[in-house]
């Protein structure tokens, strides 16, 4: 080797090692500055306690209207779309132009931006759906047909939909073809070789393909901001129709929103850091599954 | 031919009904979400057309008034003065710009990172690197724009001595941490399935480690590659939260990354709440975004066929 | 000796291509029928049509008749999982499923609610005897069953098979991975089952054929060239390609 060579492949490979270093650095950074101011403010009283204007009081109903949407989005979406793939990879005709078709307007919807399905959301739950809803059963007082938490919930859902099935169908895919001809041989019935040897095996990778999907959906603010979020309530929501506290929501708002950024930063700190706290709680839960479903493929 | 008797109990008689209704349930699931999907193209069609065809938006505006400049010459976005201004021009140079900047910073260190690892990294290396991408992908976009704001934008308004707090080159960094995990994973899969007897192949004739990675296994993950930089590129140009916390959200007709913008996706965002349902100005808005969604869409499209054609290619390959 | 399982001009194409035609021959009760010939024959569609296992392929169409006990297969509307539990079936490559022993062969009496503990406890001795494999496994029915060696999980494959309790057995190139002792073992175990089934068995080892079957038919590129009482058609083969692939002329 040259000199000049030998110079030229440790420049290369430097700067793509470089590279890798610069992203390693920024997640650290940023990581880093959220946990370093995220938790001067932290306190029990912080989660637990309602908020007194943008500087003072905790963030409860924020926190609680992300659990109450994330579960009530993870409900309506997930088991529809797991069910949708096990149809497509189970029951339908694998070489059907219209299976292809589905296929292709999913794997791609799922890189539409985030803000699209909000319009979508008020299109068609709000204006359309909830307007629909009042007209037909509330003789057109405004009920439905406004910003709530089930149609910034059933947004997110079709939000998080096409993510759900693509996952659930390359988990259902990984399942060897052999294993369901030994099911049929045994006298199993379709859906029981779907429910004694498909699911089985791919629980792990359906898994934590639909909690990845669903802690996507949950950091989300886009969808939300004209479908149902609310920068202050008074009141926890308890009904369907209720707008709601959100922590990305809450964030976007005294983020841009806030007269006097000094002052709020503590709380805005915390804020972030709960929220990221959350997301990665379940991306990390995905994660050990994950973990497991290899180690178990591994021994097999 | 004797017809076998009716009770012969391979003759079947009575259907299994639960099985029927589980199939029955699935099958529903599946048309719900081919339904949703199918709603998703109508709806936001729906709100877009009357831009196209409705006499009394056309009053207030039309494309072409949008592309055209206005009486005065300039184009400007203010859709809610006295005489509405619709110019598409500030928001599609608001979008470009921060696009540019974003990719310009994330395609190297992506793409760099992606062959430091799937060629040079040592296998212990891979595994912290692999789970620090999947750390940044799961951080939610606003908290990106949130530090975006709160720190890059301090850093980068004082290194580069900026009258605007908040510009394209901040909120350009913010978005390139939200294309940068996208673009690692497509181009890291695209070089690591390039077969390992290309590299051995190159390896014998003599080429040393990086010339193999140049000349060898780049060029026969190019479509991957290429494919990472178009589906990031979807990526940046639909981001919203980060462009509508970082970017200032002024709508001027400007490419210079030094100063404030308004991207299509922000613009969306900020105006779509306040708006009156079936106005002008909420067609308008719908417009915008159904021009987001077939953008985005079809970048992906690319982006999806290109990856596979890259698998085909090496998989026939590797099996001659 | 009653006729079991009967083909009438019996053929399957897929797509437009014909992978069998034209087939006509007998299987009768408690015999051990062998089918032999060179791969791509349709020794193996003609297995997979008889329990409707082939009806997973798209764009597959069948001609002629397949009767099981006088029933036309592709005619009647037929209990295809009944059908696929009188007519078990055997893979070429062993097919354990993930999970033990135990629950592999409790496979088929679960998927029919036949759960009940003692019950499978005595159909898995039962099975596992019978594959002549209990003496090798009867202290670690716990283990999974992917840890087992090749021979030992497709003896396990035919004990799965056997807790369906069926009428017939399938069995497809059962042997082909497996070491002589494992075949043997196997062979072992056929000729005693024949007592109480009915085995019908693609190999294309003409060696096993002669061994252990009563009739062999002779397949040949989708066409049934020859069926015969095993001991004739191995020393006095009617047709000229017989004698030729039985010498090892070809295939």
């Amino acid at each position: 080797m040259t000199g000049r060579t030998r110079a030229a492949a440790l420049g290369f490979t430097g700067l793509t090692g470089l590279a890798c270093l610069l992203i390693v650095a920024m997640t650290a950074v940023v990581l880093g500055n959220i946990a370093l101011h995220g938790t001067e403010r932290l306190s029990w009283e912080f989660l637990s306690e309602s908020p007194r204007q943008m500087t003072h009081g905790g963030i409860f109903p924020a926190i609680f209207g992300t659990f109450a949407l994330v579960l009530l989005m993870t409900v309506a979406g997930v088991p529809v779309g797991v069910a949708a793939a096990i149809y497509l990879q189970e029951y339908a005709r694998q070489d059907s132009k219209a299976v292809l078709a589905v296929r292709l307007a999913l794997e791609n919807l799922a890189g539409v931006p985030a803000i699209v399905f909000g319009l979508f959301g008020l299109g068609f739950f709000i204006q359309f759906t909830g307007r629909g809803i009042d007209r037909l059963f509330f003789s057109g007082e405004l009920t439905f047909g406004q910003p709530c938490i089930l149609w910034a919930a059933l947004t997110l859902a079709v939000l998080t939909l096409p993510t759900v099935v693509v996952a659930t169908e390359e988990a259902l895919r990984a399942v060897p073809r052999a294993y369901r001809e030994a099911a049929y041989a045994a006298g199993a019935t379709r859906w029981q070789v779907v429910r004694y040897v498909v699911l089985p095996q791919s629980i792990g990778g359906i898994l934590t393909g639909t909690i990845l999907a669903v802690s996507r959906g949950a950091g989300e603010v886009a969808p939300i901001l004209f479908t149902g979020a609310a920068y202050f309530l008074p009141q926890l929501p308890d009904r369907l129709n209720d707008q709601f506290m959100e922590l990305g929501y809450h964030i976007y708002v005294m983020t841009t929103q806030s007269p006097d950024v000094e002052a709020t930063r503590p709380v805005l700190y915390a804020t972030v850091f709960v929220l990221l706290a959350l997301t990665f709680a379940l991306n990390f839960v995905a994660v050990l599954i994950r973990a497991r479903v290899r180690a178990r493929l591994r021994a097999a | 031919m004797p017809s076998p008797p009716s009770d012969h109990p391979l003759i079947r008689r009575n259907p299994r009904l639960a099985e029927k209704a589980i199939e029955a349930a699935i099958r529903l699931s599946a048309f719900f979400v081919i339904a949703a999907l199918a709603l998703i193209f109508i709806f936001i069609a729906r709100e877009a057309v009357p831009l196209l065809t409705s006499a009394e938006v056309h009053e207030e505006v039309t494309v072409s008034r949008m592309v055209a400049p206005l009486p005065n010459g300039k184009f400007s976005w203010q859709p809610v003065s006295t005489v509405p201004k619709y110019s598409l021009l500030p928001l599609l140079a608001g979008t470009l710009k921060v696009t540019l900047v974003a990719l310009l910073i994330a395609l190297p260190l992506a793409v760099g990172a992606a062959i430091f690892t799937s060629e040079f990294a040592p296998p212990g290396l891979r595994e912290v690197i692999k789970p620090v991408i999947e750390l940044l992908a799961g951080i939610p976009s606003v908290v990106i724009g949130f530090f975006a704001l709160m720190v890059v934008a301090t850093w980068v308004q004082e290194a580069f001595g900026l009258v605007y707090r908040l510009n394209a080159i901040t909120a350009g960094i913010g978005l390139s941490l939200a294309v940068i995990p996208i673009v690692y994973t497509v181009a890291e899969d695209a070089l690591s399935a390039v077969p390992q007897s290309f590299r051995d192949g190159s390896l014998a004739l003599g080429a040393n480690r990086w010339q193999t990675a140049w000349r060898v296994v780049l060029p026969a993950a190019m479509p991957g590659v290429m494919a990472a930089g178009v589906l990031g590129f979807g990526r940046a140009i639909g981001e919203t939260m980060i462009v509508l916390m970082a970017s200032g959200n002024a709508a001027i007709s400007s490419l210079d990354p030094r100063e404030s913008f308004r991207s299509i996706s922000a613009t969306i965002a900020a105006e779509l709440g306040e708006v009156v349902h079936g106005s002008a100005h909420y067609h308008v808005l719908f417009f915008l975004g159904a021009l987001l969604f077939v953008i985005t869409f079809l970048l992906n499209l690319a982006g999806h066929a290109w990856a596979a054609r890259l698998r085909t290619r090496l998989e026939g390959g590797g099996r001659r | 000796m009653t006729v079991r399982i009967e083909a009438r001009s019996f053929g399957v194409r897929y797509r437009a291509a014909p992978a069998l035609k034209d087939i006509s021959l007998e299987v009768r009760s408690n015999e051990i029928f062998a089918i032999i010939g060179p791969a791509g024959g349709g020794k193996t569609t003609f297995l997979r049509s008889l329990n409707r296992i082939n009806d997973l392929v798209p764009e597959r169409s069948i001609e002629g008749a397949l009767l099981f006990d006088g029933i036309d297969l592709y005619r009647v509307p037929v209990d295809i999982p009944e059908l696929r539990r009188r007519l078990g079936m055997v893979f070429a490559v062993p097919v354990p499923l993930p999970g033990s022993i135990y629950d592999n062969i409790a496979l088929g009496p679960r998927l029919r609610g036949g759960g009940r503990r003692a019950d499978l406890d005595a159909v898995v001795e039962r099975t596992l005897r019978a594959a002549t494999l209990w003496d090798e496994v009867k202290d670690r029915l716990s283990l999974s069953a992917l840890r087992l060696s090749g021979g030992q999980q497709q003896r396990l494959c035919l004990a799965r098979t056997l807790a369906l309790d069926p009428d017939v057995l399938l069995l497809d190139e059962p042997c082909s991975g497996l070491d002589p002792i494992s075949t043997a073992k196997i062979e072992e175990a056929l000729t005693e089952l024949k007592a109480r089934v009915t085995v019908v068995l693609v190999t294309n080892n003409v060696m096993q054929a002669s061994r252990i079957s009563d009739r062999t038919a002779f397949f040949l590129q989708g066409e049934l060239v020859e069926v015969s009482e095993t001991r004739r058609l191995f020393t006095n083969p009617s047709d000229r390609r017989t004698l030729e692939y039985i010498s090892g002329r070809f295939g």
